[in-house]
């Protein structure tokens, strides 16, 4: 079989399986919809949270860009799997402890204010539809190339099954789908990374292979760096002095925007207990870890075969796989000196090749010459990760609008049937939304790291806290720290990205920090504010003193 | 509020600071600040910093997680704030 009909196979079944799944898990309250019910076993809300956060981007895109960034590439590894540690220590069991829905929930109760539950839910809007756009865009991309369709309809199919299973199932739907969609992306991610750690150093476990020897007996890093040299590029695990403090920025504002993020947060709400939802935390980030050690194994196995393979190869006599990507236009070649032949090199004027970074992981199984079901497989498993996270974010839309919005703001007396029929309208209003956004996507669209994550950072992070950890805290400070925070990060993206029509330029970084370092300077702004006005103002009621000595124990038997 | 619960909150915090301290040291100290200090020592094909960074760091950062689940429900039954 080739590999289209492969890919028709495996990418239908994945999709009756979560069809499946949806009508099996109906949500029939608004706990359901919301929380799931509140009764999740932690071990599958760790894989449901996995799915959630893995999106196409770590799947198909962060392999590729560790793989042209060498050691720099560390800042997304680090940055999207530390966040969790915070997580798990200083958010998510008081934040199941205090047992609401969303996270403008906490922030409203907490700051005694509808005005800031306001604050929060525009940020928790903003954030997950930037987010979400990009999703819709990942599915497009991955229809396009693998089905045979074109962009639109691979964006509206996508938008028909996520509206399918999350509007009938909310929260219930989505975790249980998300288990599943866990399963198939993790093995399609690992599965050629085995067989190509297997291939080029005899051990089949990426993360050993990669530090291991190849068949010649060099090491493989160690033979990267050389050819990497030998092309003008730097050594792949050099590291960039020049660069250190914006790594170090950046890493730091993926990680307090992982932990900010409310499709992130919400999901420690879904478990019965506070206990569960420590260790639904672990869970998480050990399913997330196997992709996030596996990638850099593979972006070094695949810049190793991709230089071997095409460097000074004659043009005439290149695979397969090269000119399948050739027409779609994210890999090109031009004979510059008109030797036939192709030169790779870090040269621009000399380099005969350009190849866009998301091709890496998708390309990888042709590289390495693997079956064709396992290229199916990888099609599948991106899809996959663009869905699960995508239904995440929707469902954080929907309850902003469903709860935080009517139910709390608009409309207090709204019955529970009421709201959860606004939960599903509001639901399937945003998969729309979201659908038609991806077929004509916003230019902020793409420059959703640094916006997402720093805006969480600069708002929500600091803001819960401070909540949990300073009794003192109160509503004067953490609006303003949050408004000035969130202000200054935007600020700052938009002057300092030209693809946001910023008239910045890279000259004129504060401390050498780029735009997608920033949030952690809003973070830190958000705190001194926070805390300066808080001590200036009137002091905090002592009924939300009460709430806040009640979340910080599980349980209190005395 | 009793004697009892401080000290289990002062207990917590004190595990806070030792396990973030570690996070801080694997990541942000051995993962980018030493890295290429590091980089002269090796552990097999990797350079020491360069591993840090793509691999040690999210290792530990999973250990401290399930260490601090252990610390905690051991605390938490010693202070009988357990849930029941």
């Amino acid at each position: 079989m080739d590999t289209q009909i492969w890919t028709y196979l495996i990418v239908g079944l994945s999709f009756l399986l979560y069809v499946g799944i949806a009508i099996w898990a109906k949500a029939s309250t608004t706990k359901d919809f919301y929380v799931a019910g509140g009764g999740i076993n932690p071990v599958m809300n760790g894989m449901a949270t996995a799915a959630d956060w893995m999106s196409a981007a770590s799947f198909l895109s962060m392999a590729g860009l560790i793989s042209f960034m060498g050691f720099g590439g560390a800042q997304y590894l680090m940055g999207w799997t530390g966040g969790y540690v915070l997580l798990a220590l200083l958010l998510a069991p008081y934040l199941r402890k205090f047992g609401k829905y969303t996270v403008p929930d906490f922030i409203g109760d907490r700051y005694y204010s509808k005005n800031a539950r306001l604050v929060a839910l525009i940020c928790a809007l903003f954030v997950s539809f930037t987010y979400v756009v990009g999703q819709m865009k990942g599915v497009g991309v991955a229809f396009a190339r693998f089905l045979d369709v074109d962009y639109t309809t691979g964006v509206l199919i996508g938008i028909g099954i996520v509206f399918f299973y999350a509007v009938l199932g909310g929260m219930k739907g989505i975790t249980y789908t998300q288990v599943a969609q866990f399963c198939v992306l993790i093995f399609a991610f690992t599965v050629p990374a085995v067989f190509i750690s297997f291939q080029m150093t005899g051990n089949p476990i990426p993360q050993l292979g990669f530090g291991g020897s190849t068949k010649d007996g060099a090491y493989l890093l160690e033979t990267l760096n050389e050819l990497s040299v030998e092309l003008g590029f730097a050594e792949y695990t050099k590291v960039d002095k020049g660069n250190l403090t914006n790594m170090f920025f950046i890493t730091a504002a993926l990680m307090f925007g992982t932990a900010g993020l409310p499709h992130v947060i919400v999901r420690f709400f879904t478990v019965p207990k506070v206990k569960d939802a420590r260790i639904s935390a672990g869970w998480a980030l050990l399913f997330i870890a196997i992709l996030y050690t596996t990638a850099p194994a593979v972006a070094a196995f695949a810049r190793t075969n991709l230089i071997n393979t095409v460097s000074e190869k004659p043009y005439a006599e290149v695979p397969e796989w090269f000119s399948n990507w050739e027409n779609t236009g994210l890999l090109t070649y031009e004979d510059k000196n008109g030797d036939g032949k192709i030169q790779y090199v870090a040269d621009a004027s000399v380099n005969e090749l350009t190849i866009d970074q998301d091709i890496i992981v998708l390309a990888n199984p042709e590289i390495a010459k693997l079956p064709a079901w396992v290229v199916a497989l990888v099609v599948a498993g991106g899809l996959a990760a663009a869905l699960s996270t995508a239904a995440g974010l929707l469902l954080v839309i929907s309850s902003s609008i469903s709860h935080d919005l009517l139910k709390n703001y608009l409309k207090p007396d709204i019955s529970e049937k009421g709201e959860l029929k606004a939960a599903r309208i509001s639901i399937a209003v945003a998969v729309v939304g979201a659908g038609l956004a991806g077929l004509n996507p916003p230019g902020f669209v793409a420059q959703v790291v640094a916006l997402a994550f720093g805006l969480a950072a600069s708002s929500f992070f600091p803001a819960i806290i401070l909540g949990i950890f300073d009794k003192k805290m109160n509503r004067e400070g953490a609006i303003s720290g949050m408004i000035v925070g969130v202000l200054f990060t935007i600020c700052y993206i938009f002057y300092f990205k030209p693809q946001l029509g910023g008239p910045g330029t890279p000259d004129g970084y504060w401390f050498g920090i780029s735009p997608e370092g920033i949030g952690t300077l809003g973070m830190m702004i958000n705190f001194v504010v926070a805390i300066v006005v808080s001590r200036i103002t009137r002091p905090v009621p002592a009924v939300i003193q009460d709430l806040v000595e009640d979340i910080r124990y599980p349980s209190n038997n005395s | 509020m009793s004697k009892n619960l401080k000290k289990y909150w002062r207990t917590n915090l004190r595990y806070l600071a030792l396990l973030l301290s570690i996070w801080l040291l694997v990541s942000f100290v051995f993962g980018i600040l030493l890295a290429d200090t590091l980089n002269n020592y090796h552990i097999g094909g990797f350079p020491l910093g360069f591993w840090f960074a793509q691999q040690g760091a999210i290792y530990v950062f999973v250990i401290l997680i399930f260490v601090y689940v252990y610390l905690m429900n051991k605390l938490d039954k010693a202070y009988e704030v357990d849930e029941k």
